[in-house]
């Protein structure tokens, strides 16, 4: 029996628009992953204990507030810093082009702009595991 | 095992380790809880059950808030359901766990069904063992009240809080799903909305009709609006009151001892299952016997017989 893979999506920031974040989430699940979902409006500190406590594969975050290139690298830092560095942390919504070489840099494995089809993101972590 | 060193001194990322490794059940697994078992015992344990919605996870928040604040540490095991279509889950408890999330001294952990691949309830024990062995003083497990399973699973608390809702449905619906048995404290949440009194009414009603009710302990009734925090104070009083009486009547030897009698039938039948497996020559039984079975010169009950006489001699 291969081990379930448990993915967090977390909705980091202030913006109050989860619907994407609850397609992709109903997406993981319908690809037969375990999906802690979280809620609107998660500080940093809330999604990395999250993340450690609920153990998860992968963190996914969904911002479309413009706030990306803070607190995407900061819940990475966190999760380093707190012994949990080895999780993959993929990134989603409305984040510029240019932005995503920053992302990446600071440890955003992949970055789903908006138009993605699910398919394209369910298949990224399917490769991962 | 150095995962059980940093866990037992806290060490969160350790801890949510070893929940996982219980909580697949693999060879590992069987290790670690045979490392951990002597060192378990010290927790108490309360279980929060009701259908989806009635606002569990919101109560949990607001209990675990009011044992923090007499300095005791807790654990949390919100347990949704797995699709059994799909195999996935989306366990959403932490949502309404926001107040007590970021709290050092509380640790939840979600988890879903699985289902009958895992076999839940033996998953969430092993899960709630971890949490006893890292030190929390509390532990509350929260599972939707329906199913087997999920009842397997708050019977063996110390204490068990089942909480309804207006508006479910009459009171045959209640007695219907085999928790009015199983509980310690009712509680009646969402309070504020039209027909709670009536749910009030029928819960005491059904109650009365234990055959047992004047002996022991008189399960409460509670109204709570857990939103809001009315209520919470006096459903924490009679949770503590329920343990004083556990205390006093030493009926909490006697649930241990029930509890730990599941157990290890539990793991006895998982046991045998791998066994049986183990020892099943598959290819003359699937291409042989189900052969004949399927043409009717067998039976499946013979069959059976002469497997299990040939696993155990």
């Amino acid at each position: 029996m291969a081990k379930k893979v448990r993915i967090l999506v977390a909705k980091p920031g202030l913006d109050g628009h989860d619907r994407g974040a609850k397609v992709v989430a109903r997406a993981f699940r319908d690809a037969g992953y375990e999906v802690i979902y979280t809620g609107l409006r998660q500080s940093a500190e809330q999604i990395t204990t999250a993340a450690i406590q609920e153990d998860v594969d992968v963190v996914a975050m969904s911002l479309l507030s413009g706030a990306h290139a803070t607190l995407m690298p900061r819940v990475i830092k966190m999760l380093k810093e707190q012994g949990a560095g080895d999780k993959l942390v993929i990134g989603g919504g409305v984040i510029p082009e240019e932005d995503i070489p920053e992302l990446k840099a600071a440890g955003v494995a992949e970055v789903f702009t908006p138009g993605t089809p699910l398919k394209t993101i369910i298949e990224y972590v399917n490769s991962k595991f | 095992m150095e995962l059980l060193e940093k866990a037992k001194a806290g060490n969160k990322p350790s801890i949510a380790r070893l929940i996982s490794i219980v909580e697949e059940g693999t060879p590992e697994s069987a290790a670690v809880l045979r490392e951990i078992y002597l060192e378990t015992g010290g927790a108490r344990l309360i279980g929060v059950t009701g259908p989806p919605g009635s606002g569990k996870s919101t109560l949990t928040d607001k209990l675990v808030k009011a044992c923090r604040n007499k300095g005791k540490t807790v654990g949390v095991i919100a347990v949704d359901p797995t699709s059994p279509f799909t195999g996935g889950a989306i366990l959403g408890d932490r949502i309404r766990m926001s107040g007590i999330a970021l709290d050092e001294g509380v640790f939840i952990r979600s988890m879903g069904t699985r289902g009958s691949l895992g076999g839940v309830s033996k998953a969430t024990h092993n899960a709630i063992k971890v949490l006893d062995y890292a030190g929390f003083d509390y532990i509350f497990i929260e599972t939707v009240g329906v199913g087997q399973s999920e009842i397997d699973i708050v019977k063996t608390a110390d204490s068990v809080i089942v909480v309804s809702v207006p508006g479910l449905g009459d009171d045959v619906q209640a007695s219907k799903a085999g928790i009015l048995e199983i509980g310690d404290i009712f509680v009646v949440n969402k309070s504020d909305r039209d027909g709670a009194e009536r749910v009030v009414i029928e819960l005491a009603q059904m109650l009365d009709l234990n055959p047992n009710k004047d002996i022991g302990w008189k399960p409460p009734i509670i109204k709570t609006v857990a939103s809001r925090g009315d209520g919470v104070d006096e459903l924490n009083d009679k949770v503590n009151e329920h343990y004083d009486y556990l205390l006093e009547s030493d009926e909490i030897t006697e649930r241990r001892k029930i509890r730990l009698a599941n157990e290890v039938m539990e793991v006895l039948m998982k046991h045998a299952e791998t066994y049986v497996h183990s020892r099943l020559e598959e290819e003359e039984f699937t291409s042989k016997k189900l052969d004949k079975i399927l043409s009717r010169e067998l039976n499946p009950y013979d069959v059976v017989d002469e497997i299990l006489e040939k696993t155990f001699k």
